[in-house]
């Protein structure tokens, strides 16, 4: 059964069709790329799935069950972790704050329930050092940190939060080459664990470097949805640079002959 | 770990604060003798108190993101509220001090409210809000007392039992001791322990740094700044009923300006005035910094009036030394 299958989707924003006719299909231990420019509808996919807003047209089915999310806490709580590209995380708090931001530990019961804070320190500093992240001190605010950590500390949070789907919005738009790489070995590390995951990018070589079954939307629609076999990075590139359209701008931009 | 202890303390909101506190409070020993004695330091934390339990909460609300302009005239629409209630209906003022609880609450809810519902700034719904009830502070009082000030209600029941609650003093030697200096601390260690060492306190620093972060992460962002805004108006319940029980009667127009010294003292405590950043104890030290000068100019023999332009210098001096401070941390980081 399908972690997450979307059938026939939609969305509208008042008069704005933002999305129409998407089916997705998650599986666990696969990478699913959505590709598209910008305006093209992945915000708006993310949105739908991570329970930012319902959508308001076919179907969205977790494990087989029928789902219309209200608030991202009802998708957090079916296991659908989202790691978003601008807000993934709170830069003036401590890593190990950021790391257990609503899901913190506890002891004891309201009104006197506490922290239990150095357990949580602990925890964030094995589970970081797991996944291969060194972090001088989990005690500094995280907007110390660059890019690449600040995305790997997020999908990590995910992971140990028992996540079974990962949305990544962009995780690699900001970040240089080197960096970009870091947040590709998490996502492939993430995959291997048996997660879920949506990988959202602009980027056809991120994307096929990790990829299993790619998606590409513009305009709010699927233009391609292909597994790896039957797609090669150069149709993905072709197709993201613009496809047809491309090709009718070469006639048109065509040197007159003669 | 890498990181000092040198460090450590300098990372802290409140340290720019002490600093201050520190300068100012030597510099009136100084200049002021009568200041020296054990006596006027509590009169000082006493001024410091009144001004203090509201500043905590308005500490934790700017921490969380939002202002609240209508801290300053909700202490006195409370009293009015529990005085006149019993005065007119002639009831016991236990009656009255609930219903002015439950008043208080529904107007920080309300704050809160639409704060979050609307997406407007908190700035300019609280600053609705203040013009509201100072209106009505004044506008009810004069249709029920026929003047601007509320009756003395200190021959109603239940008088005595609210004072000794709200507005009690002890002795110790020759020092007089209020027990809202008490309370103070107690709500400072409170707010302390919310803030640090519990899950909405871990919350409060998330929606201020970034609220959609914190929705994101499945922080109850809502819930958390109306019960801010709550706790707000609760405070200013708890020293409206002191002002009331302390004095009997209440001036309508009374606590005006008062949400700006609040903001102050939180600012000059170190909180950060976009949110997600700051400590209670910096806020009291702001409370206290603003104690000691109104009083201090009174001590050292200058003209009172003078009060609030060198309360201005005062607070100027200590946000500069409280920024100095954080740029010299700032530096040894990036080093």
């Amino acid at each position: 059964m399908a972690l997450i299958e979307m059938t026939d989707v939609g969305k509208s924003y008042g008069a704005i069709r933002a999305l129409a006719g998407i089916n997705l299909r998650v599986d666990a231990g696969e990478v699913t790329c959505v590709l598209g420019d910008n305006g093209a509808g992945k915000s708006t996919l993310i949105k739908i799935i991570s329970g930012l807003h319902p959508h308001n047209e076919g179907t969205l089915r977790v494990e087989g069950t029928e789902q219309s999310f209200s608030s991202p806490r009802e998708a957090l709580d079916l296991g659908i972790a989202t790691v978003y590209q601008d807000l993934a995380v709170v830069p003036l708090m401590e890593v190990w704050r950021n790391f257990f931001l609503g899901s913190e530990l506890t002891r004891g019961r309201f009104p006197l329930a506490r922290l239990r804070i150095r357990e949580m320190k602990e925890i964030a500093d094995a589970e970081l050092r797991k996944m291969g992240i060194t972090i001088k001190d989990i005690n500094q605010p995280i907007g110390t940190l660059s890019g690449g950590q600040r995305q790997s500390v997020a999908i990590a949070r995910a992971v140990y939060f028992g996540a079974r789907v990962l949305i990544l919005d962009e995780p690699t738009a900001a970040l240089g080459v080197k960096q970009s790489g870091v947040v590709l070995k998490y996502i492939a590390a993430a995959r291997d664990a048996g997660l879920g995951v949506v990988f959202i990018t602009h980027n056809p070589h991120h994307a096929y470097l990790v990829g299993d079954h790619f998606v590409i939307l513009k305009l709010g629609r699927a233009v391609l949805d292909r597994q790896r076999s039957d797609v090669d990075l150069d149709e993905l590139v072709t197709q993201m640079a613009g496809g047809d359209e491309l090709t009718e701008l070469s006639h048109e931009l065509r040197r007159p002959t003669g | 770990m890498s990181v000092t202890w040198s460090n450590r303390i300098l990372a802290r909101p409140d340290v720019g604060a002490f600093v201050a506190a520190l300068a100012i409070f030597v510099f009136f020993l100084a200049v002021a003798p009568s200041l020296r004695s054990a006596d006027s330091f509590f009169t000082v934390l006493y001024q410091s108190s009144v001004i203090g339990i509201v500043a905590a909460g308005v500490g934790l609300l700017m921490i969380g993101g939002e202002f609240d302009l209508s801290a300053g005239v909700i202490v006195y629409s409370a009293g009015l509220v529990n005085s006149m209630f019993c005065w007119y209906l002639g009831v016991n003022l236990w009656i009255g001090a609930l219903l002015s609880l439950i008043f208080c609450l529904a107007v920080g809810l309300l704050n809160g409210w639409l704060v979050m519902r609307t997406g407007i700034p908190s700035f300019l719904i609280t600053l609705g809000t203040f013009f509201v009830l100072q209106g009505a502070n004044l506008g009810v009082t004069k249709m029920v007392t026929g003047s601007v000030s509320s009756t003395d209600i200190s021959a109603i029941d239940g008088f005595s039992s609210l004072r000794a609650v709200f507005a009690s003093n002890f002795t110790v030697g020759s020092v007089t001791v209020w027990w809202t200096v008490l309370f103070w601390l107690v709500f400072i260690a409170l707010a302390t322990w919310i803030l640090q060492r519990t899950r909405p306190g871990n919350w409060i620093f998330a929606v201020g740094g970034a609220a959609d972060s914190a929705r994101a992460a499945g922080v109850p962002v809502v819930r958390t700044k109306i019960g801010l805004f709550m706790g707000v108006s609760f405070l200013g319940w708890f020293v409206g009923m002191h002002q009331l029980y302390r004095f009997n009667t209440l001036q309508a127009g009374g606590g005006v300006g008062n949400e700006f010294l609040y903001i102050i003292a939180a600012v000059v405590g170190g909180t950060l005035l976009t949110g997600g950043f700051g400590s209670v104890i910096g806020v009291a030290i702001g409370a206290f910094i603003f104690g000691m000068t109104s009083l201090g100019i009174v001590y050292a023999g200058w003209d009172p009036n003078w009060f609030r332009a060198f309360l201005g210098v005062m607070l100027l001096l200590a946000v500069l030394v409280n920024l100095y401070i954080k740029r010299i941390f700032t530096a040894r980081r990036a080093g």
